[in-house]
C-alpha cells in the first residue's frame, strides 16, 4: 500500500468517489450515459433511480465487478479500471445478494474474509473481535450464519465489507429482506460508522425514504444523471405544496382534471399527483368539481418521488425491485 | 504435490501482478472453506463415499463368476480387477462435481464478494480446484485403504504411488469441472453436461474392461482418454510389474507424465476462463 504521507495528501485533494463522463452501453442499449459527479469523504450518499435507472450498474463499475465503456470512475483517487486491485483495497461493498455462507459460523466467515485481504494473526482477530462488539454479534460467533436472522446476517454482511478499513461503502438495496426494525438499526449503525470512521458511504436504492435519510442525493433515470443535491434543496424547487387526489379511477379522474381545468399531473400508486407547486386554495374548489370522483384530498410537502416526477416526467415504479444477481 | 506446484509456477507467469506471497492467504481461504463446507454436509461425504463402494461390491460381484476380462488370466477376480476403476469413480465424482461449489458460490452472491476482493483470479482458481482435488484425493485415498479386501497388496512404494497417481488426477478432474462451471449458472446444467462427459471418460478408461479385447475405435477413444493414464498409473502401484504385462496394462511412469500433462493444461484453461472480465 502506499505510504500514509502520500495518501494523506492525495485524500485532502481528491473526493471519494469521482466519476468523470462515465458511460456504458451494451446491446444497443444504453446503461449509463455520461454520468458526472463527486462524492466528499465521509459523505452519506444515495444513487436513486427506478429499476434500470442505471444505479446497479454504476455499483457494479465503481465495485470493479463491470469496466466503463467510457469515461472513468475513481475511488479515493484510483482509477478502478486501470488500478482494481489497488481500488478493491479502497472498497467494502455489500451487494443485494448475500455473500456470507451460511454453512460457516460468523467468525469464520470473518475470518476467510480477512484473508481474502491479506489479514492474518492476531491483527485480524483483534479486528475482528473490534467488529463482532461493535455490531453485538459477539455472542453468536460460533453460530452457523445460516441461521441468524435476516437482520443480523446483514450486520455479518456490514462486518465482512469492513473489516479491511475501506474508505468507501458501497451498499446495494440494504434493506432488501429486512423488516421494519432491523432496517431503522442498519441505518442507525451507518449513521455512527460515518461518524466514527469518515466512512464515506453510497448506497443504490429505489425507495425513496431511504434516499430522504442520505446527505446528498444523486437521481438516475435512465443511465441518465437528471440531479444532485440535498434532498433539502432538491424538494424545496417544487415548493412548499404538493397536492394528491385519491379517486377510484385516477386515470379517468386525471383526464377530467386535464380536460375541464387544465390542470397536469400523473397517476402513481392508485392516486392523482398534480405536477407543481399547488395553490391550497384549489382544493374545496376541486371537491365541489368532482364529488363523485375525489375520495380523499391531501396536501402535503415535495417528496423526493415528486421531485424525480417533475425532472423526468414520469412516476418511479414503486414496486419492489427484483433481486438481481450477477 | 507436482501438480500443485507446477500449476502455480505455469500458471503464475501469466498473471504477473501478484506476488506468489500475496496469493497464498487467499488461495487459502477459498480452499479451507471448500473442505469445510464439506465436512459440515454429512450427505455429501456418505453419497460420494457410499456410491461407489456399493458399486463396485455390487457390479464386482455380479460379474465376478460370468465375465473375465481378456489378458487376464485366473489369477485375478473381477472384484480385484475392478477395484482401481472404482477409486478413480470416486474421485472423477467427488472432484468433478465439488465444482458445483463455483456455480453456487456465484448464485449464492459469495462469488461478487470474492471478485470485489483484491484477489488474484489464480488464487480463486487454485483455491477451488485444490479444494476440491482435496476432496477427491483424501476419498480416493480412504477407498486406497481397502485395497486388501479386494485382494491386492499395497506396498509403502506402491502406497505413495497410488497417492501421487489419484492427486494428480483429483487436481486434472477439479479444474475440468472448474473450466465447465465458471460460466454456468445453473447446477442442474452443470449436471448434465458433466454426467454426459464422465460417463464415457469412467467407462472406457480401462475400469470395466481392458484396451486389448476392444474394437478399433474403442481402443481409439480410450487411448485419449486422459483417465486411462490416471488409471493406468494407479494399476501401476497396484500391480507388480509381471501382472501388468500379462493384463495389457501401459508403463505407469508414461502414465503418470500424460496425467501431470493433464492437470497442468486443464489448471491453465481454468485459469484462463476466470481471468476473462465479467459479463455485464
Amino acid at each position: 500500500m502506499a505510504g500514509q504521507p502520500a495518501s494523506a495528501v492525495r485524500r485532502a485533494s481528491t473526493a471519494a468517489v469521482r466519476l468523470e463522463g462515465l458511460t456504458l452501453r451494451y446491446g444497443g442499449r444504453t446503461a449509463l450515459d455520461a454520468v458526472t459527479f463527486d462524492v466528499g469523504h465521509g459523505e452519506l450518499f444515495a444513487l436513486l433511480g427506478p429499476n434500470g435507472s442505471g444505479k446497479s450498474t454504476l455499483l457494479r463499475i465503481l465495485s470493479t465487478l463491470l469496466r466503463p465503456g467510457s469515461g472513468r470512475a475513481l475511488i479515493d483517487g484510483v482509477d478502478v479500471s486501470e488500478a482494481p486491485a489497488a481500488a478493491r483495497h479502497r472498497l467494502g461493498v455489500v451487494f443485494q445478494a448475500p455473500s456470507v455462507d451460511g454453512k460457516l459460523s460468523v467468525m469464520e466467515n470473518l475470518r476467510f474474509q480477512g484473508y481474502l485481504y491479506g489479514l492474518s494473526g492476531k491483527a485480524l482477530t483483534a479486528r475482528i473481535d473490534t467488529l463482532l462488539e461493535r455490531f453485538a454479534l459477539g455472542e453468536r460467533r460460533r453460530d452457523m450464519a445460516g441461521k441468524l436472522s435476516g437482520g443480523l446476517r446483514r450486520r455479518v454482511e456490514l462486518a465482512k465489507a469492513l473489516l479491511h478499513r475501506p474508505r468507501v461503502l458501497l451498499l446495494d438495496e440494504p434493506s432488501t429482506g429486512l423488516d421494519l426494525p432491523s432496517r431503522q438499526a442498519f441505518w442507525q449503525t451507518l449513521d455512527e460508522l460515518r461518524g466514527e470512521d469518515a466512512l464515506t458511504v453510497v448506497v443504490a436504492s429505489h425507495l425513496m425514504d431511504e434516499a430522504e435519510r442520505c446527505g446528498r442525493v444523486a437521481l438516475l433515470d435512465g443511465g441518465r444523471l437528471v440531479a444532485v443535491d440535498t434532498p433539502g434543496a432538491l424538494k424545496q424547487e417544487l415548493g412548499d405544496t404538493v397536492m394528491t387526489l385519491e379517486a377510484s379511477d385516477p386515470a379517468a379522474l386525471l383526464e377530467l382534471l386535464t380536460q375541464r381545468m387544465g390542470l397536469q399531473g400523473v397517476v402513481q400508486d392508485g392516486t392523482v399527483r398534480l405536477s407543481g407547486t399547488a395553490d391550497p386554495a384549489l382544493a374545496p374548489r376541486l371537491l365541489a368539481e368532482f364529488p363523485e370522483q375525489i375520495s380523499a384530498l391531501r396536501l402535503g410537502r415535495p417528496t423526493l418521488a415528486d421531485v424525480f416526477l417533475v425532472r423526468t416526467g414520469h412516476a418511479m415504479a414503486t414496486e419492489p425491485e427484483p433481486a438481481e444477481t450477477a | 504435490m507436482n501438480a500443485a506446484t507446477t500449476g502455480t509456477m505455469t500458471a503464475g507467469s501469466a498473471a504477473p501482478t501478484r506476488s506468489g506471497t500475496a496469493m497464498l492467504l487467499p488461495t487459502w481461504s477459498l480452499f479451507a472453506r471448500e473442505i469445510l463446507r464439506f465436512v459440515r454436509q454429512p450427505g455429501r461425504v456418505m453419497g460420494s463415499l457410499g456410491t461407489p463402494i456399493l458399486f463396485w461390491l455390487l457390479l464386482g460381484s455380479g460379474f465376478g463368476h460370468t465375465f473375465q476380462p481378456p489378458g487376464m488370466g485366473h489369477s485375478l477376480s473381477y472384484l480385484t480387477y475392478f477395484f482401481p476403476g472404482t477409486v478413480m469413480l470416486v474421485v472423477l465424482f467427488t472432484a468433478i462435481f465439488s465444482s458445483i461449489s463455483v456455480i453456487q458460490d456465484r448464485t449464492e452472491g459469495f462469488l461478487q464478494g470474492v471478485l470485489v476482493a483484491p484477489v488474484p483470479r489464480l488464487s480463486i482458481v487454485l483455491g477451488k480446484v485444490l479444494g476440491g482435488a482435496m476432496l477427491g484425493f483424501v476419498q480416493g485415498l480412504i477407498l486406497l485403504l481397502l485395497a486388501p479386501l479386494a485382494g491386492l497388496s499395497l506396498t509403502l512404494g506402491g502406497f505413495f504411488w497410488a497417492c501421487g497417481a489419484i492427486f494428480l488426477t483429483s487436481v486434472a478432474l477439479s479444474a475440468l469441472g472448474f473450466l465447465f462451471a465458471w460460466r454456468m449458472d445453473s447446477v442442474q446444467g452443470f449436471h448434465a453436461v458433466m454426467n454426459l462427459l464422465m460417463f464415457p471418460m469412467w467407462l472406457l478408461s480401462g475400469a470395466f474392461f481392458s484396451a486389448s479385447g476392444a474394437s478399433f475405435w474403442i481402443r481409439a477413444v480410450m487411448d485419449i482418454n486422459p483417465l486411462t493414464y490416471g488409471l493406468t498409473a494407479l494399476r501401476g502401484a497396484l500391480h507388480p510389474a509381471a501382472e501388468r504385462a500379462a493384463m495389457g496394462i501401459g508403463d505407469p511412469v508414461v502414465a503418470a507424465v500424460v496425467v501431470t500433462g493433464f492437470a497442468v493444461a486443464m489448471l491453465l484453461g481454468a485459469a484462463w476462463v476466470a481471468a476473462r472480465p465479467e459479463r455485464g
